[in-house]
C-alpha cells in the first residue's frame, strides 16, 4: 500500500511518501529527519494528537486559564479528553505546570495549566 | 520629558527578546511600552501547543512561551509600562505615550525599537458584498473572545481564507462544539502550513475548497448565510458555481498586514513588498536609532523566528547605542524572480548576515540563488517551496567578493 503523509512533529510538515503493509512500514521518502518515519509508524497503527483547551477560573483577573496535554492520546480519544477538561475548574490563582487532572482517562497524558492568572 | 536609552513599542515576543538582549549586551536603561493589560503579546490567546520547537526544544503552548521571557524581563529589573498607549513616536526618536496610571508621557529615547507585531486584514479590505449583520470576526478576534474571555463565538460556521491562525481555529471551535462547515480559498493553494491542513482540518473532517471565496453575505441581525463561489485563476467568481451555505458565523482569516501607523509617523519607509519597513542587516530602519523587529518588520509563520530577529535587532541597537554607531550598509538586496520579499534590504558587506524571504507560489524542486553581480554567492536547493514558510539563508562574508548589489531569485 502507498499513502502520502503530511508529518505535524515540527514546522518543517514534511510530505513523506510512505510504502507499508498493514502496520509495516516497508520504505519512507522525504522526510527531513527520523521522527518522520516514526510519525508514520505511529500513524499506521494508533494516530495520536495533542490538545489545547481552557478552564473556567474563579477568583482570577481573567475568566479562563489555558491547558494542555503533556503528551499525545489516541485521536479517537479527544472529544472524550475534552469533556473532562471542560468539566474542570480551578480557583486563583493559576500556575504553568500544575496539574489539572492526572492521567486523563487512564491515556498516559496528564492536563497541564499553561497561563500564569493572578487572584484578582 | 523623560531621557531612556532604548523605548520598546510592544511587550509581546519581539519587545521582550529584544529587551532582555539589550540588557546582555550592556544597555541598562531600557523601557517596555504595551497597550494591553499583560505582556506577551498575541500569544496570551494562542493557547494551541507547537510553539518553541527549534528554542527550546519542546512544544510550549503561546502564553508558556511567552512566559518564559517575561519571567526573564522580570528577573532582569527591565522595567515595562502596560496598558499604555503609544501616541507618537517622532523622527528625533520623542515617544508620546498615555496609560491611565501615569497619564501623558513623553520620552526622549536613544533608540527607539519598533516591536508592534501585526494587524488582520478585515472584511472591509475584501469589499465583500452583502448585507452588515453581527456574526462576523477576524479569526484573531474569534480566538481573543474564545480563549481569553470565555465567549463562544458561534455554531454554524464558515471560514473565509486558510491563513494559520484560521486554521487554528476551525480546530478551536470544533473541540468546543461548533461546527465547522468548510474553509474557502480564493488561491488554488493553502496559505497557512500544510501541517495546520493536517491537524487542524483533515483530522476532524473539514472540508478545504481551493480557488473558491465568499461572494455574498445575508442576514439582517445576525449571519444566516453566506455565498460561496468558485474562481478563476485571477479570482474572479464563476457565475453559476454560485451555492448558498447557511451558516451563524463568519471567520475571516484573510492575511496579515504589519502595524506600522507609528513607523509612518516617525517618517520610517516602508517596503510596498512587505508593508514593514525598509531594513539593514542590523533591523535598522531608514531613520537612524529606529529599529523594527518581528511582524512589524513582516509577517513571520512561526514566534522563534521572531525572537531571534528581535535578538538580531537589539545587537545592532546595542552597538548603535554603545559606540554611537553602525557600520554603514550601502549594499541593496533585492528581491528577483519568484521571491515575495527579502529582508533585510540593505547589507555591509562587511559581515555575516541573515536572509528571511518567501517565495511568490508554491514550487516544487527549485534552488533559491542569490547573486552579487554576476557572481554566484549562495545556492539553496529545495524540494518544495511554498509561500507559506519563510526560508532563512545565513550568508558568509567571506562569499562576497565584490561590492555590487545582491539579487535573490528562484531558479
Amino acid at each position: 500500500m502507498k499513502r502520502t503523509f503530511t508529518c505535524i512533529v515540527c514546522p518543517n510538515g514534511c510530505e513523506i511518501d510512505a510504502e507499508y503493509e498493514g502496520a509495516n512500514v516497508l520504505s519512507v521518502t522525504g522526510n527531513l529527519c527520523p521522527k518522520g518515519k516514526a510519525y508514520v509508524t505511529q500513524e499506521l497503527v494508533d494516530p495520536r494528537r495533542t490538545i489545547a483547551s481552557s478552564i473556567r477560573v474563579e477568583g482570577g483577573t481573567l475568566p479562563l486559564t489555558s491547558v494542555r496535554l503533556t503528551s499525545a492520546i489516541p485521536k479517537d480519544r479527544i472529544f472524550d479528553v475534552m469533556k473532562e477538561i471542560n468539566a474542570q475548574s480551578v480557583a486563583a490563582p493559576t500556575h504553568i505546570g500544575d496539574v489539572v487532572i492526572r492521567d486523563v482517562l487512564g491515556l498516559g497524558s496528564d492536563v497541564i495549566i499553561t497561563k500564569n492568572v493572578d487572584r484578582a | 520629558m523623560t531621557h531612556r536609552q532604548a523605548v520598546i513599542v510592544g511587550g509581546g515576543p519581539a519587545g521582550l527578546a529584544a529587551a532582555l538582549r539589550l540588557k546582555e549586551k550592556g544597555v541598562s536603561d531600557i523601557l517596555i511600552l504595551e497597550r494591553e493589560k499583560l505582556l506577551g503579546g498575541i500569544l496570551r490567546q494562542c493557547i494551541h501547543d507547537g510553539f518553541g520547537l527549534t528554542r527550546f526544544g519542546e512544544s510550549l503552548s503561546g502564553p508558556e512561551y511567552a512566559q518564559r521571557f517575561i519571567d526573564r524581563v522580570e528577573e532582569a529589573g527591565i522595567e515595562s509600562i502596560t496598558d499604555c498607549t503609544v501616541l507618537d513616536v517622532s523622527a528625533d526618536k520623542v515617544v508620546t505615550a498615555v496609560s491611565r496610571a501615569h497619564g501623558l508621557m513623553q520620552i526622549q529615547a536613544d533608540a527607539v525599537l519598533l516591536t508592534m507585531g501585526c494587524r488582520e486584514r478585515t472584511r472591509g479590505a475584501l469589499a465583500t458584498p452583502g448585507t452588515r449583520p453581527a456574526g462576523i470576526y477576524t479569526a484573531g478576534v474569534a480566538q481573543n473572545y474564545i480563549n481569553l474571555q470565555n465567549i463562544m463565538v458561534g455554531k454554524e460556521i464558515v471560514i473565509l481564507g486558510s491563513g494559520d491562525i484560521g486554521l487554528i481555529m476551525a480546530r478551536r471551535m470544533t473541540l468546543e462544539g461548533a461546527h465547522v462547515k468548510g474553509v474557502y480559498e480564493v488561491q488554488p493553494y493553502p496559505s497557512g502550513l500544510p501541517r495546520n491542513i493536517e491537524q487542524c482540518l483533515n483530522d476532524y473532517g473539514i472540508p478545504l475548497h481551493l480557488s473558491h471565496t465568499v461572494v455574498d453575505i445575508r442576514g439582517r441581525e445576525r449571519l444566516t448565510s453566506v455565498v460561496v463561489a468558485q474562481c478563476d485563476e485571477r479570482f474572479r467568481p464563476i457565475p453559476g458555481t454560485e451555492e448558498e451555505i447557511p451558516c451563524d458565523t463568519l471567520i475571516l482569516s484573510v492575511g496579515l498586514i504589519p502595524e506600522n501607523e507609528l513607523s509612518l509617523a516617525a517618517t520610517v519607509a516602508l517596503d510596498p513588498r512587505t508593508r514593514g519597513a525598509f531594513v539593514d542587516e542590523h533591523c535598522q530602519t531608514s531613520v537612524p536609532g529606529i529599529f523594527a523587529a518581528g511582524n512589524v518588520l513582516h509577517v513571520h509563520d512561526l514566534v522563534d523566528f521572531v525572537s531571534l530577529e528581535a535578538e538580531a535587532l537589539a545587537a545592532g541597537a546595542a552597538e548603535y547605542l554603545l559606540t554611537g554607531s553602525l557600520p554603514a550598509c550601502p549594499l541593496e538586496v533585492k528581491a528577483g524572480q519568484g521571491i515575495g520579499h527579502v529582508i533585510p534590504q540593505h547589507i555591509s558587506g562587511t559581515r555575516d548576515f541573515t536572509l528571511s524571504l518567501r517565495v511568490r507560489q508554491p514550487m516544487n524542486s527549485v534552488s533559491i540563488v542569490v547573486r552579487q553581480g554576476t557572481q554566484e554567492v549562495l545556492r539553496k536547493k529545495m524540494r518544495k517551496a511554498l509561500p507559506a514558510e519563510m526560508v532563512q539563508l545565513p550568508v558568509k562574508v567571506a562569499r562576497l567578493t565584490t561590492t555590487a548589489d545582491m539579487e535573490v531569485y528562484v531558479e
